[in-house]
């Protein structure tokens, strides 16, 4: 039997995936890059790109498709009029993932997973969007006063000066 | 009920168990920062995969 050999159950009910999925697809949609479990980035990454599919087609019927799918007007809007123009020339494979180490305290392998034509800046990668906005001050505290950082950044900072 | 007849020594014991040694993982050297990562992920010190950068670090 072949049964339930394909996708994943993610030990959540068929709502609570639903919900999940919505969440990821709207962040990605809104971030451009997001860090997550490596099964959900493979999970998600044939979804969204079913969505952006559904963008391109355009049209109002898709679009409120769109609304109802991802749970966020913001996110569908963004798709129609940001990310599908974009992703025009593409046919499939919108999306990329990267596997990006293991978690600490659960060790669960961790993906980061993006828009192919994203735009070039790059997310902090270790606290999401609202670190992101002040990285460019973090940068400039952290090189003036390596040893206030934390002991295992330190070490990385200190290693990379000795290296360049 | 089946019950084992003899103890098993401490040889059988260590013989069967030969073979459950875990392998170090595995790990290379990142082409643009020469730190050590994980094949097949990003570089954890410099956030660079496959000459791009995917992520930055503490360092940018």
């Amino acid at each position: 039997m072949r049964h339930l050999n394909s996708g994943r159950k993610l030990n959540r009910t068929k709502a609570h995936r639903r919900a999940l999925f919505a969440n990821l697809a709207t962040s990605l949609v809104e971030h451009e890059q997001i860090k997550t479990t490596l099964p959900k980035a493979k999970d998600l990454r044939p979804l969204l790109e079913k969505y952006i599919t559904l963008a391109k087609r355009g049209g109002l019927n898709s679009y409120r498709l769109l609304i109802s799918r991802l749970c966020s007007q913001e996110a569908a809007k963004k798709l129609v009029e940001d990310i599908a123009p974009r992703c025009k020339d593409r046919q499939g494979g919108y999306l990329r993932i990267t596997k990006a180490g293991f978690r600490y305290g659960d060790n669960a392998p961790m993906a980061i997973i993006e828009f192919v034509d994203r735009k070039i800046k790059v997310k902090n990668k270790t606290e999401g969007d609202k670190v992101s906005k002040d990285s460019k001050t973090e940068k400039s505290t952290e090189e003036a006063s390596p040893k206030k950082s934390k002991k295992k950044e330190t070490k990385k900072t200190s290693d990379k000066v000795l290296a360049s | 009920m089946a019950v084992p007849k003899k103890k098993v020594s401490k040889s059988r014991r260590n013989n069967r168990r030969a073979h459950d040694a875990i392998k170090p993982a595995s790990h290379m050297e990142c082409s643009s920062c020469g730190e050590l990562k994980l094949p097949h992920h990003v570089c954890s010190s410099c956030g660079v995969y496959n000459g791009r950068k995917v992520s930055s670090t503490v360092e940018d």
